[in-house]
C-alpha cells in the first residue's frame, strides 16, 4: 500500500480556498514550535505576531498602511500571473512608479492646486508601467525571458533612485542625507483619512480589487487572459492575441506597483531617501500567491502579510525574537501554500497492492 | 599609479569575483538541467552563517566550508522537493528560498556579533603568498583557485561526459530524456543540490575569506548578481569566468569611484552596469534563432510526464 497522486478532473475549489488558510495555521503551528526548540517562548511570538496586531486597535493603522501596497502590487501582479506572464520586478516598477511622482513633486514645489496630487499619481503609474514596458518589449520583439529581465531591472531602478536622490533631485537644504525634499502640503495626501485608521491608498487598494474582481469575472479580457495562461495554443486558434495579453499583463503589473509606490511616497513617506524600497514588490508576489490570484484572495493576503510585519516588529519588542522572525514566518507560509498547491490539481489517493495486470496498465498511463 | 596600488585594486577584483562566480557556477549547472532557482541569496546567506557557526565551534574553518556547502544544498534541496516532487512554480518557491535564507541566516547568526574566527592558511608557500609582487597570483585563499578550478570542472563535466549530456538533455527536452529512460527528476535533484552547495561555498567566501567576522545579509545582493552573470554568460560555462571578472572589475570601480570622488560617471552606472549588460546580453542571444543559444529551452518550466 503507498500514496500517490492522481491528477483530477477539474482543479479542486474546495482545496483552492482551504489551502491557503491550512498554510497560515500550519505555519503557526510549526513556527511556534520552531521558535520554542531554538530556546524563544514560540507560542508567545506567534500570539504577538499574528493577534496582537488584530486585537490591539492602536496597531490597526499601521497594518492597514503595509496591506494597502501589498494588495496593490499584489492585484497587479495576480492578473499578469494568470496569463504566465511573471513579471517579478514588480519592486522596481514601485520605485520608478515613486520617483516619477517625485519628479512632478521636485518640479511643482512652489506650486498651489488642487492638480498636484492628481498629476504625481498619473506619473506614478505611467512611471511604473514604463518600467514594466521594457519586459514586456524584450519578451515580445525579442523573446526574452520576463522573469530575468524584470529581476534585472529592479536593481537598475534601485540605482536610478539612488543616483537622483544623491545627486540631481537631493534635497539642498537636506543636511547632506540623500532625499529628496519634503513634499509640500500641495503634494501630500493625508496618512489616514480623518477620524479612522485608514488611509487613502487602502480605499484605492480595496476599491480597485473590486473592479478587477468584476473585470477578470466579467468580461471578455479576464477571459482571454486566463485561456492564454492556461492553453496559448487554443487561445491562439481562437483568435487571442498573445503579445497584447503580454502588455495587458505587464502594464497593469507595473501600474499597479507604481500607483502603490507613489501612494506610499505622498502619503506615507513624505519625501523619497534610501530607506524607501521597503521590498513590498517581492512581497507583493507572495501576495498574489496566497491570494490564489484571485482580487478577493489578494485582499485577504495582503492583510496576512501585513499583519506579519506588523506583529514581526511588536514579537521583537515583546518577546525578544529577532527581526527576522516575520521573514521566516513569510516564507514559511509561502512553502506550505506552495507545497499544498498540488492538492488543487491532484487527489492523494491511497493505492492498495494492484494484480501484475492491474499495475501494468497504470505504468503505461492507462484510465485513472 | 603605483604597482602596490594596481595590486591591491587586482586583489579587490579577485575578492569581489570569486564568490559571484562560484554561485554563478552552481546556478548554471541547475539552470541547464531546466531549473530556475532564484533563492541563489538566501542559500548564500545560509552557507555564510553555517560555515562562521561551524568555523566557530570547531576552530576549522575546513570543516566550516564542508558544512556550509552542506547546509545550503540541504536547503536547495528543500526547494528540488516542491518543485520537482510537489511541481510548485519555480519563481515563487525561488523567492520564497531567498526570503527564507535570509531570515534563517539573521535567526542562527544572532549571537554571533563581534565574533572574530581563524581563517584559511595560505595554498602557497610563505615566500610567495606574501611576496609584493608574486601574492597577486599566489596569495589567495584556497577558495579563489577552487572557484577557477570549478569553472572548468564543470564546462568539462558539461560538455564532455556522459552525464553532463544527459544533464543538457533534460534541460533541453525533459519529455524526450523521460522518454528513453533517464530520470529527469533524479538529474534535477543532483544539480539543485549541487548548485546549493556551491552557493554555499560562495556565501562562505564572505564570512571566511572577506571577513571573519558574520554580519546579516552580509551578501549584500550578490545572490542576485551571479544570476545576472549566468544571463550574461549566455548560459556557458567558459563564460563564466570572464563575465565574473567583467562585474568584479565594474564593482571595484563603482567602490573606488564612491571613495575617490572620480566622476566620470556616477557610481550608480556601474553597480547598475552588471545588471544592464545582462538585460542586453539576453536580448541578443534570446532573438537568435534556436540553435544560437544556449539558455536551456525548458528553463523554469515544471515537469509534468503522462498527463
Amino acid at each position: 500500500m503507498r500514496l500517490r497522486f492522481e491528477r483530477r478532473a477539474e482543479p479542486s475549489l474546495l482545496m483552492l480556498v482551504v489551502t491557503p488558510i491550512a498554510s497560515v495555521l500550519l505555519t503557526m503551528l510549526l513556527g511556534a514550535a520552531l521558535f520554542q526548540a531554538l530556546g524563544y517562548n514560540g507560542f508567545a511570538a506567534v500570539k504577538e505576531i499574528f493577534f496582537t496586531p488584530i486585537l490591539a486597535s492602536y496597531k490597526w493603522q499601521d497594518v492597514a498602511t503595509k496591506a494597502a501596497p501589498l494588495i496593490l502590487i499584489g492585484l497587479g501582479l495576480a492578473v499578469g500571473n494568470q496569463a504566465k506572464v511573471w513579471n517579478i520586478g514588480a519592486e522596481g516598477q514601485y520605485v520608478i512608479g515613486a520617483l516619477s511622482g517625485a519628479g512632478v513633486a521636485y518640479a511643482t514645489q512652489t506650486a498651489e492646486g488642487f492638480w498636484i496630487i492628481p498629476l504625481m499619481i498619473l506619473a506614478g503609474i505611467a512611471g511604473g508601467m514604463a518600467w514594466a514596458a521594457i519586459p514586456a518589449f524584450l519578451k515580445i520583439h525579442f523573446r526574452v525571458n520576463e522573469i530575468l529581465s524584470s529581476l534585472m531591472l529592479t536593481y537598475v531602478g534601485l540605482q536610478v533612485l539612488s543616483y537622483l536622490i544623491t545627486g540631481p533631485w537631493k534635497d539642498p537644504k537636506g543636511h547632506n542625507f540623500p532625499q529628496t525634499p519634503p513634499f509640500t502640503d500641495a503634494q501630500l495626501l493625508p496618512h489616514t483619512l480623518p477620524g479612522t485608521p485608514i488611509p487613502p491608498s487602502l480605499v484605492v487598494a480595496v476599491v480597485l480589487a473590486l473592479v478587477f474582481w468584476l473585470l477578470t469575472a466579467r468580461s471578455v479580457f479576464g477571459y482571454q487572459i486566463r485561456v492564454i495562461g492556461a492553453a496559448p495554443h487554443a487561445a491562439r486558434y481562437g483568435g487571442f492575441d498573445g503579445p497584447r495579453t503580454v502588455w495587458l499583463a505587464m502594464l497593469i503589473g507595473g501600474g499597479m506597483a507604481g500607483l502603490a509606490g507613489i501612494l506610499e511616497a505622498s502619503s506615507q513617506s513624505g519625501q523619497i531617501n534610501l530607506g524607501f524600497p521597503s521590498g513590498y514588490g517581492f512581497t507583493g508576489i507572495i501576495v498574489a500567491f496566497l491570494g490564489r490570484l484571485h482580487p478577493i484572495g489578494v485582499v485577504i493576503a495582503g492583510i496576512v502579510l501585513a499583519i506579519s510585519y506588523v506583529g514581526g516588529q511588536v514579537a521583537q519588542s515583546a518577546v525578544h525574537v529577532p527581526n527576522a522572525t516575520a521573514g521566516i514566518f513569510q516564507a514559511m507560509m509561502l512553502f506550505f501554500l506552495l507545497a499544498s498547491d498540488i492538492l488543487v490539481r491532484y487527489r492523494l489517493r491511497i493505492v492498495r497492492p494492484q494484480t501484475a495486470i492491474a499495475a501494468a496498465v497504470a505504468a503505461v498511463g492507462g484510465p485513472a | 599609479m603605483t604597482p602596490d596600488f594596481i595590486i591591491s585594486i587586482i586583489v579587490t577584483i579577485v575578492g569581489i569575483s570569486t564568490p559571484i562566480l562560484l554561485a554563478a557556477t552552481g546556478e548554471l549547472v541547475v539552470e541547464k538541467s531546466g531549473v530556475l532557482n532564484l533563492g541563489v541569496e538566501g542559500m548564500m546567506l545560509i552557507g555564510a552563517v553555517i560555515g562562521f557557526a561551524i568555523t566557530n565551534a570547531t576552530g576549522n574553518p575546513w570543516a566550516g566550508v564542508v558544512c556550509a556547502a552542506a547546509a545550503a544544498a540541504l536547503a536547495a534541496s528543500l526547494f528540488g522537493f516542491l518543485v520537482l516532487t510537489l511541481g510548485s512554480n519555480q519563481v515563487a518557491t525561488g523567492l520564497a528560498l531567498a526570503i527564507f535564507g535570509i531570515g534563517l541566516s539573521s535567526l542562527i547568526g544572532q549571537g554571533f556579533q563581534g565574533l572574530i574566527n581563524p581563517t584559511f592558511g595560505s595554498v602557497f608557500p610563505y615566500a610567495l603568498s606574501h611576496h609584493p609582487y608574486a601574492k597577486v597570483l599566489f596569495g589567495y585563499s584556497p577558495l579563489v583557485y577552487f572557484a577557477f578550478f570549478m569553472v572548468f570542472a564543470v564546462a568539462w563535466f558539461l560538455h564532455r561526459t556522459r552525464a553532463g549530456l544527459v544533464l543538457r538533455a533534460v534541460g533541453e527536452n525533459d519529455l524526450s530524456a523521460h522518454s528513453i529512460g533517464y530520470s529527469v527528476v533524479g538529474v534535477r535533484y543532483a544539480a539543485i543540490a549541487f548548485g546549493g552547495a556551491l552557493a554555499g561555498i560562495a556565501g562562505a567566501y564572505f564570512s571566511m575569506v572577506i571577513t571573519p567576522i558574520w554580519a546579516e545579509q552580509m551578501t549584500a545582493g550578490r545572490g542576485w548578481i551571479a544570476l545576472a552573470l549566468v544571463v550574461f554568460a549566455g548560459w556557458r560555462a567558459s563564460r563564466l569566468i570572464f563575465g565574473a571578472y567583467l562585474f568584479g572589475i565594474l564593482m571595484t570601480l563603482e567602490l573606488y569611484a564612491k571613495a575617490s570622488g572620480f566622476h566620470i560617471m556616477p557610481s550608480q552606472f556601474w553597480a547598475a552596469m552588471p545588471y544592464l549588460m545582462a538585460v542586453v546580453v539576453l536580448a541578443v542571444i534570446s532573438s537568435r534563432e534556436r540553435g544560437g543559444s544556449d539558455a536551456p529551452a525548458c528553463l523554469g518550466k515544471p515537469f509534468l510526464p503522462a498527463s
